[in-house]
């Protein structure tokens, strides 16, 4: 048996995948610290891959991440904690928490309507409003009330005000938009940061790229 | 107008089935050039049949009632199917035995995840040698059948179903808290595994041991780097050293890669446990292991060790492999 597997690993660079969009910047941020150049994705360009030295970084909305990197169409990749959370049925490594972009995932309703969930239970479901359906299913069966979820993709803060829900289940940063617009926190469901993630065979095959990398990033987010 | 078939179901037309079937065939050649012979089983069996492998990983997902009542399925994999075989059709026979399949198994699919709800699997099933040398012939078995396949490049990832959960007992963690945390490993969540384990009430030594072990992958030199751990890392490394040492001695220690923080979703396998990668794509090929607990469930207690292989991703990474050949990427 020739002597090919260990010494025929691939290596050319590592596929990044990045989350455009509210972790982008710190994201860019993080990676500049561990001596990445990030000028170019710093423009308006247009471009959705960019060569940065050893890495190839390709740029994404958040939750389509955890997609690439389980197909393997990129063997890393940074997005939020919510989005896992969300997706928690994709088989990827979760590496590291980068502790940046923390935030808030939330049962929220109109303010000083104190009643509203304790009322929607009297009526029998809750109707929630929310794009994170799968975390806020969970969240009302794991404690113990049924609710009607509905799935909607714009501004989620509309829901209670135009009466299509109840409440609603997002993700809040400084709470402003919720502020703004007469709705207060009922409920928090969970802390969540920006990950670093893998691909299941790349995080095998490329151990000896990858571990460096990650020590590099958990050295420069701690 | 046409006519749908059901989600993750799909046609093969003669080109790709003219491929799939060659590949069959070289890994059949493989297989009984090994001294394995082939066996059919049904595709429908009783449930309860079924039922007594392991319905976490790789659950049934088409039961239904035949014309008498009997709540019969489609089988999820091949090994339960071939651990009924063996203890009823070969009851009065001595051991080993040397078995091998190519045949379509059917699992739920998630959706819009490109997954196959009927697939094929080829693999193969030692029956009666135990330990190190089992594993050690089917891992040789394993790697010939990959060069036949022109995987030149593909990897055997050895690790061992039980090491993670002794670690854990060892250091004394309770089992509730055992659970969480084999719970955040078995969904790679290395993050979650590690907040869990800062949890518990350990010495700080063998909290870094437990959240180091998990990203332990690569050649002999990690078995060394894990015994600096200290000793419970030692005895629990001591039977994956050794079947690494049979392996080696048969010649394809080259072929694999041991990995500390493997943990295979089925529930049946009691000691080494392997998955197959390509760098040529992002799926797992195939696995298997030690499943030295399951023909007991049958009636008939004997030592066994298997693998199977996805053939459609065999074919899929074939493909691949030819292609960046072709273009000069891969050596």
């Amino acid at each position: 048996m020739a002597a090919r597997a260990s010494g025929a690993l691939p290596r050319g660079p590592l596929r990044l995948a990045l989350p455009r969009g509210a972790l982008f910047a710190e994201t860019l941020d993080v990676l500049d610290r561990i001596g990445i150049d990030t000028a170019e994705l710093r423009g308006d360009s247009r471009s959705l891959v960019f060569e940065a030295g050893d890495l190839v970084l390709v740029t994404m909305r958040p939750s389509d991440v955890p997609t690439y990197v389980e197909a393997g169409a990129a063997d890393l990749g940074i997005t939020g904690k919510d989005v896992l959370i969300e997706q928690s049925d994709r088989e990827v490594y979760e590496l590291l928490d980068l502790r940046f972009g923390s935030c808030r995932m939330v049962v929220a309703g109109r303010a000083g309507d104190g009643r509203a969930l304790a009322e929607a239970r009297r009526l029998g479901a809750v109707r929630v409003a929310t794009k994170y359906p799968r975390i806020a299913s969970r969240h009302f069966e794991g404690t113990g009330r049924s609710a009607e979820v509905i799935e909607v993709k714009g501004s989620v803060e509309l829901a209670p005000l135009a009466g299509l829900a109840d409440v609603i289940v997002d993700l809040v940063d400084t709470g402003r938009t919720l502020r703004e617009n007469g709705l207060e926190v009922l409920e928090e469901i969970t802390q969540c940061t920006a990950r670093l993630i893998a691909n299941r065979v790349s995080h095998k095959l490329r151990a000896k790229d990858i571990d460096p990398l990650v020590e590099r990033l958990r050295e420069a987010t701690r | 107008m046409t006519h749908p078939i059901p989600p993750g179901a799909r046609d093969i037309l003669p080109e790709e089935m003219r491929e799939l079937r060659a590949l069959q065939r070289r890994l059949a050649e493989v297989f009984e050039s090994y001294g394995y012979g082939e066996v059919a089983t049904p595709t429908v069996e009783y449930d309860a049949v079924l039922s007594l492998g392991d319905l976490r990983g790789a659950p049934v997902a088409h039961r239904f009632f035949d014309e008498s009542g009997e709540l019969v399925a489609l089988r999820a994999d091949m090994t339960v199917p071939i651990a009924r075989l063996v203890a009823d059709r070969y009851g009065d026979q001595e051991p080993p035995f040397r078995l091998f399949y190519n045949a379509r198994a059917f699992r739920a699919v998630r959706p819009q995840r490109g997954q196959a709800r009927e697939f094929f699997q080829a693999g193969i099933e030692l029956v009666g040698v135990p330990g190190a040398e089992g594993t050690a012939e089917v891992v040789e078995v394993l790697a010939s059948a990959l060069d036949a396949a022109g995987l030149g490049r593909a990897v055997i990832g050895m690790g061992h179903a039980a090491l993670y959960r002794e670690l854990l007992r060892e250091v004394g963690v309770p089992d509730d808290a055992a659970a969480r945390v084999l719970d955040r490993l078995a969904a790679h969540d290395l993050v979650g595994l590690e907040e869990e384990v800062d949890a518990l009430d350990l010495e700080d030594g063998d909290r870094r041991m437990l959240t180091v072990i998990p990203s332990l992958r690569g050649g002999p030199e990690i078995l060394e780097r894990a015994r600096e751990l200290g000793e419970p890392v030692r005895r629990a490394t001591e039977r994956l050293g050794a079947t690494y040492e049979a392996v080696a001695r048969r010649g394809v220690a080259d072929r694999v890669q041991l990995d500390l923080g493997l943990l295979r979703d089925l529930g049946y396998y009691t000691g080494t446990i392997v998955e197959v990668y390509d760098p040529a794509l992002g799926h797992i090929l195939g696995g298997g292991g030690r499943y030295d607990e399951l023909m007991g469930r049958f009636g008939r207690p004997l030592p066994a060790v298997g693998f199977a292989l996805y053939l459609e991703r065999l074919h899929i990474a074939q493909a691949e492999e030819e292609r960046l050949a072709r273009e000069g990427e891969a050596p």
